[in-house]
């Protein structure tokens, strides 16, 4: 029987993203804040 | 139990001020959504990036209160991620990298536009010898050739500037040319930078 092979294997395996890019988004998300001011929105990012 | 918990209530306790329930949402859903950006980018690094970029831009949504799809949380955030995938395909066609390996490196093919330090002696003994030619020219071929090339003047300035007619200064360059090649054939003079 023909044996078919795909020419990228990997193409359907199933991943994750490391664990420091979600540390990273974590504390992100603690340092970013948003202030509202009237119509204004103000970012803020605090390390 | 985190899979059970519903995304429209972990998007609103985290919008609350819970920052565990973004954890929660990126835990649950980080397989999804890797393998939907490696399956377009085939790079492990570069599905770091987008992924990465694609909860940044969650995130400042859901803190600035933008975020009107309750409900809808995963295929919003799905559609951030292939937009930041085109994103990144544009910039690469724009700007194509190009890896070196073991067997190709790219500075083999490319180089800048200055002389190495042969070629740099060999150019300046051709304009050394070719400003001695040029000196066995008659003064007024001579003077015309020294305005067009060396001064990259118009024939129309030259013919200003020293009185005669365009057609005039144009035969005057055209003698120069055929007079320094006569000298270079005489002798036998190889002016090359190859």
């Amino acid at each position: 029987m023909e044996k078919i092979y795909s020419e990228e294997q990997s193409v359907g395996r199933s991943f994750k993203v490391s664990p420091e890019t979600i540390k990273f988004l974590m504390d992100f998300s603690r340092s970013f804040h948003c202030t509202h001011y009237g119509d204004l929105k103000f970012e803020t990012n605090l390390n | 139990m985190e899979a059970q918990l519903d995304d429209s209530v972990l998007v609103r306790d985290y919008i609350s001020g819970d920052e565990g329930a973004l954890e929660i949402l990126i835990k649950k859903h980080n397989q999804r959504i890797t393998s939907f950006i490696y399956s377009k980018v085939l790079d492990r690094d570069i599905t770091e990036d987008i992924f990465q970029d694609t909860f940044i831009k969650v995130i400042k949504t859901l803190k600035k209160g933008c975020y009107s799809e309750e409900g809808k949380f995963l295929p919003w955030v799905m559609r951030i991620a292939h937009n930041l995938i085109i994103d990144h395909f544009r910039r690469n066609k724009r700007m194509p990298k190009f890896e070196g390996n073991d067997d190709f490196n790219i500075f083999s093919v490319i180089g800048d536009d200055k002389l190495n330090a042969e070629k740099q002696l060999i150019k300046e003994q051709i304009d050394s010898d070719l400003g001695l030619l040029i000196d066995e020219l008659p003064d007024d071929q001579k003077e015309v050739l020294l305005m067009r090339i060396y001064r990259d003047m118009s024939f129309k300035e030259i013919s200003e500037n020293t009185g005669v007619s365009i057609n005039t200064a144009l035969g005057r360059m055209r003698y120069a040319l055929i007079n320094l090649r006569k000298i270079i054939n005489k002798h036998k003079i190889v002016l090359t930078n190859s």
